[in-house]
């Protein structure tokens, strides 16, 4: 769990806390990110993953704590934070099409009628073909199958050239070998681009290659820092405030709970049961 | 029909034409039709009220179409919009009634105000009409794409900055002066038709969101001039023809995109 520098950050959360209907979603959360890399957001659901995203996009009332970009708060204009959400709902009849979709990525912010510049066009060409979704460029958001629709949003949110971006359980819907292709494919991009990744999802082994760091939330609580430092029995367990093993079986990660706590179960914060 | 006062009726047909079917496209994009439906019983009310204490029915129509844009607005914030939309229709409609019964109002007055009137804009008002038109459209033009943005993916331009509230009460105005001009032309409980029925036939089959816009303003600019024409012709109100011509270029362009959809891919 190594500190990292202030001024070398690129992304700092302070003691964020965040309560909803009386009850602690998170509690004195905080975390570093540096530039360029690929961190890990793991947690099961309702572990408050979603929730810490729209803090740092700072769509989200937070009772306390800061969020700072650079060692600055977040302001209207100086965020260059993309952002692939959970789910999204088009309409089948919407008159959006994939490139427009990209392309309000670019200029959906800016205010009044200007002619799109070619170099916006060719730039909505070539995101667009960066997360293979040339192919269906010129159809309707909305008809687009869901693993479609996430590789439009994935060239929705870099086309902004963002320095961070957030992508919150990318990979659930996907089969198993879309999984890999979509990490894969963030992966090239993110080198590419030199863009930091926090990306959320409940399982960390797809990961494992290519994480640099992992922020672990249980319980309201986050530990962070490399997948050494944080997957470990110690940290985990006062993490979930009982006792968790950490298996590593041929390159797989297990995080396996040996006895439930007596009395009722924490309900959606037990680590998961591997089986395979 | 063409004859000098059926000008007033060509001209004011046409800019109400063209604001809704731009207005329209956006309402119907933001999923926000039943806004389109409560707004101009508010301006009906509006209507109605100005008879009563004598002033010009244009002040009576815009005042109270933004007032009831703007307590859907913050009603909106509260509670479920649909609710609070479904709440000021009502309230607005009992009051434009009781605004009715107390005045002494003819008849075919009421019947214009609620089903149209080809000659619905007195040549006075063809000045202001026209401006409040123009003036509509121009913020609709510098909101254009924050406007798609946040109809489109809320979620997404909230991330991105654009403030939604700002966003969201410069649409609301825009409709209500839209509603102003159209009510006294096609009348309160048909402005909703011509807002919705271009635009829902105009993204059905076009893709584009710039080309849907032009396509919707087409579609209503037909749908004005076809009802005014037919109007004249047939001596029945204009919110009539409006209302069917609507519901006529919806069903077609269904059943066109069905045949689109239908048909194997080449
Ligand atoms: N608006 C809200 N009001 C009350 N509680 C909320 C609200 N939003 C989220 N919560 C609660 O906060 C907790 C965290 O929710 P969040 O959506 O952040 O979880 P998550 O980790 O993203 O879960 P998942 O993996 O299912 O997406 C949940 O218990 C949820 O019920
Ligand atoms: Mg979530």
């Amino acid at each position: 769990m190594s500190d990292h520098e202030p001024s070398t950050a690129l992304l700092e959360v302070r003691d964020v806390n965040v309560s909803a209907d009386g009850r602690d979603i998170l509690r004195d959360v905080h975390f570093s990110i540096n530039h360029g890399e690929f961190t890990g957001l793991i947690g099961s659901n309702g572990a408050g993953k979603t929730t810490l995203f729209r803090v740092i996009l700072g769509i989200q009332e937070h009772a306390s704590g800061e969020v700072l970009l650079h060692g600055e708060p977040l302001t209207r204009s100086n965020r260059s934070i993309g952002y692939v959400p959970q789910k999204v709902l088009f309409d089948p009849d919407l008159p959006i099409r994939a490139r427009d979709l990209v392309a309000l990525g670019a200029d959906g912010h800016r205010y009044g009628l200007r002619r799109r510049p070619r170099a916006l066009h060719d730039a909505v060409d070539e995101m667009l073909d960066a997360v293979d979704a040339g192919a269906f460029a010129d159809r309707r958001v909305g008809s687009l199958s869901g693993g479609e629709q996430q590789r439009v949003l994935i060239a929705h949110s870099l086309i902004s050239r963002p320095e961070l971006l957030l992508l919150d359980e990318p990979l659930a819907n996907l089969d198993p070998g879309s999984v890999q292709e979509i990490i894969a494919l963030l992966h090239r991009v993110a080198q590419r681009q030199r863009v930091a990744i926090l990306l959320s999802a409940h399982e960390m082994n797809p990961l494992l290659p290519v994480m640099d760091r992992i922020v672990y939330v249980a319980n309201g609580h986050v530990a962070s820092g490399t997948t050494d430092e944080v997957v470990r029995p110690s940290v985990l367990s006062a993490l979930y405030g009982h006792h968790v093993d950490v298996l590593r079986v041929h390159g797989r990660v297990l995080v396996v709970a040996t006895a439930l706590p007596v009395g009722p179960a924490p309900n959606d914060e037990h680590p998961e049961f591997v089986v395979e | 029909m063409f004859s000098s006062f059926m000008t007033n009726a060509w001209i004011s047909g046409t800019i109400v034409a063209m604001l809704a079917g731009a207005v329209g496209f956006f309402v119907v994009l933001r999923g926000a039709s039943f806004a389109a439906h409560a707004i101009p019983n508010g301006a009906f009310a509006g209507a109605a009220g100005a008879y009563l204490v004598g002033i010009s029915p244009l002040v009576g129509l815009v005042s109270f179409a933004l007032l009831s844009a703007l307590g859907i607005g913050v009603t909106s914030r509260r509670t479920r919009n649909d609710v609070a939309t479904a709440l000021s229709l009502v309230a607005m409609l009992a009051l434009g009634a009781a605004f009715l019964s107390v005045s002494l109002i003819y008849e075919p007055t009421i019947n214009a105000l609620l089903f149209g009137e080809i000659l619905g804009v007195s040549s006075s008002q063809l000045a202001p009409v026209l401006i409040l038109g123009v003036v509509s459209v121009a913020v609709l033009g510098w909101f254009y794409r924050p406007l798609v943005f946040t109809s489109v993916a809320p979620e997404l331009a909230r991330a991105r900055g654009v403030n939604a509230t700002v966003v969201d009460v410069a649409f609301l105005v825009v409709v209500a002066l839209a509603t102003a001009l159209t009510v006294p032309v096609v009348g309160a409980l048909l402005t909703f038709s011509l807002m919705i029925g271009p635009p829902a036939a105009a993204r059905i089959l076009v893709a584009r969101p710039g080309w849907a816009v032009a396509g919707s303003v087409g579609l209503s600019l037909v749908t004005v001039w076809v009802s005014i024409g037919a109007s004249y012709a047939l001596n029945l109100p204009i919110g009539f023809f409006v209302g069917a011509l609507g519901a006529v270029f919806y069903l077609g362009a269904r059943v066109a995109a069905r045949r689109r959809v239908t048909r194997p891919a080449t």
